[in-house]
């Protein structure tokens, strides 16, 4: 019999205690099946990417919807990210498909990391806006494991 | 946000007992170590072995405590987990700071330094 990919889907208040649990739940999904590195890399694209609708999307407000979509299959897990805030800002959009300069070491960056984590571990980092409502697709590639179909 | 600070070795150590260096409590973390460094000691030296997650945001603020401290005053990091390793590789800033195995060799090099 075929078993179907099972999705993991997680919806939760734009907020970093929020954001943490829906951390802790994703890790705990995957966690069997992924080597602790694996497991690292994951939370780490997951709280960069997360982190940074829950401080820009909302503005004061602090008043939004984060949607976590995440879905093994052959060549990693497949991740999206859905919410209801504002335009990802230009200068996230140029650090994250390139346009823009990696914060330098010895000038003592205190921010402006996320995106280029984000570049360095996962694979197919897409964006889309439509409806008042942004998404963020990528891959987190995986070693090969049996087992999936 | 749980900090101890210790003096020893002619250093301030101070431990981060928590799991998680994050968004969720960067900010906490800032203010709370300029209090606790506001006691003057040359060497201050960060125990992070509690801590198995910590993302740019706690990274930011690991940055910003070290400059919070001043050209005199070196801030060096111990006992960093897997997890925080990377965040400091991946970034490169792991080349802006000491970053010692554990407390006890920080503070052995420390001593062999001044002798």
């Amino acid at each position: 019999m075929r078993r179907e990919a099972k999705i993991f889907h997680h919806s939760f208040s734009a907020d970093p205690l929020s954001v943490r649990t829906a951390l802790r739940a994703a890790l705990a999904r995957f966690i069997r099946h992924i080597t602790p590195d694996e497991a690292g890399t994951l939370e780490l694209v997951l709280a960069e990417a997360l982190n940074n609708i829950v401080e820009h999307g909302y503005g004061d407000t602090g008043e939004g919807t984060i949607t976590l979509s995440l879905v093994r299959d052959l060549r990693g897990l497949s991740c999206s990210i859905s919410d209801d805030g504002v335009e990802l800002p230009a200068t996230c959009l140029d650090r994250a498909f390139g346009e823009s300069d990696r914060p330098e070491p010895d000038s003592l960056p205190e921010g402006g990391f996320g995106w280029f984590l984000i570049r360095d571990l996962v694979e197919d980092l897409g964006y889309h806006r439509a409806n008042g409502r942004n998404l963020l697709a990528f891959r987190l590639p995986l070693a090969p494991v049996e087992g999936i179909s | 946000m749980n900090l101890y600070a210790e003096a020893r070795s002619g250093a301030l150590v101070v431990s981060v007992n928590e799991e998680r260096l994050d968004a969720a409590i960067a900010i906490r973390f800032k203010d709370l170590m300029r209090e606790v460094t506001s006691q003057p000691s040359q060497r201050v030296v960060l125990d992070l072995s509690h801590v198995t997650f910590l993302d740019s945001s706690g990274l930011g603020a690991v940055v910003a405590v070290m400059k919070s401290l001043g050209p005199d005053r070196r801030l060096e990091l111990a006992g960093l987990t897997p997890n925080v390793e990377r965040v400091f590789r991946l970034t490169r800033m792991d080349s802006v700071f000491s970053i010692h195995r554990s407390v006890d060799a920080a503070l052995r090099e420390g001593i062999r330094n001044v002798g």
